[in-house]
């Protein structure tokens, strides 16, 4: 099968069904790997056991603006190539990349208080991750609320571009201000600042979110090509009970 | 396993985490055999999209 033959919502239907069980299979299996290896990693010698946390903020860290990312790309698929399973792709992206950025700030609050002694500050990381979750919010609404699917969808895509300014910003601002939030500790020059013994677990529990992320995506893909076969069906309907 | 002082903050940041995955999860499950219920209804009733209209002809 060509990649080009996977624009085609049923051909695209095939391969997820076959390709799910697996993909969930190997999440799971990475997430037991990957808990087993936090829970059995050293306390950290300044945060002591609160490090575990991080096991969870910094995959979903990631996978929040990652999950942007590719709703991003989705809506150059929506704006410029009109392509329906690029809209499918962004609006089944959103709940899951909201519901990533929603356990990034909750977790991230719960490691701040005990480690900074505050749960919240309006510093500039952690504000510019709340724009993010208020974005997330906004173009679900765009998607969930417009009477006309088509039109919510082409507002959602601008949205979506529009917002994708605010992931750089995310990423530097812990170099561009002064910020309580940590600067980077793995993707920075010089390398990497953590100690192997808590960097594999880490590493780990990141590949296992991002395939719970592609899992739910595709799952959620294939919800949205069904719901609108629903949607046409139902308008078909109207159509011959009225004629 | 000795989670310190602050195990409350960390068993509170697993719980949190743990909810809102299975709710991802419970969604997406649900969402999926309640489109399949009403497609296979709609289908019953004899309703077929156009492009299997065309395949037919």
């Amino acid at each position: 099968m060509a990649i080009i033959d996977l624009a085609n919502p049923t051909r695209f239907l095939t391969l997820v069904n076959r390709v799910l069980p697996w993909l969930a299979a190997l999440t799971i299996a990475l997430f037991a790997v990957g808990l087993v290896r936090a829970m059995q990693a050293p306390d950290d010698y300044q945060q002591g056991a609160t490090v575990k946390i991080m096991f969870l903020h910094v995959p979903a860290a990631w996978l929040s603006m990652m999950c942007w990312g590719v709703m991003s790309v989705a809506a150059l698929g929506t704006l410029v190539w009109r392509h329906p399973l690029a809209d499918v792709a962004g609006k089944a992206a959103a709940p899951v990349g909201a519901a990533f950025t929603f356990i990034c700030l909750i977790t991230g609050s719960l490691w701040g208080r005990p480690t900074w002694g505050t749960y919240w500050v309006w510093d500039a990381r952690l504000t510019s991750v709340l724009v993010l979750f208020l974005l997330y919010l906004g173009v679900l609404a765009l998607y969930w609320t417009a009477e006309d699917p088509g039109r919510g969808s082409r507002a959602a895509a601008v949205l979506t571009l529009v917002g994708a300014v605010n992931i750089p910003i995310i990423k530097f601002s812990v170099d561009w201000w002064n910020t309580l939030h940590q600067p980077a500790s793995i993707m920075r020059m010089g390398g990497n600042a953590i100690d192997p013994s808590i960097l594999w677990p880490l590493l780990i529990m990141a590949v296992a979110f991002t395939l719970l992320f592609f899992t739910l995506h595709l799952a959620a893909m294939r919800n949205e090509i069904l719901r609108r076969r629903v949607r046409s069906m139902r308008i078909i309907q109207a159509q011959e009970a009225r004629a | 396993m000795n989670l310190g002082p602050h195990a409350d903050f960390i068993v509170a940041a697993y719980a949190v985490t743990i909810f809102v995955v299975a709710g991802l999860v419970a969604w997406v499950v649900l969402d999926y055999s309640a489109q399949r219920r009403i497609l296979g209804d709609l289908e019953e009733r004899g309703v077929t999209r156009r492009s299997h209209r065309k395949d037919e002809q």
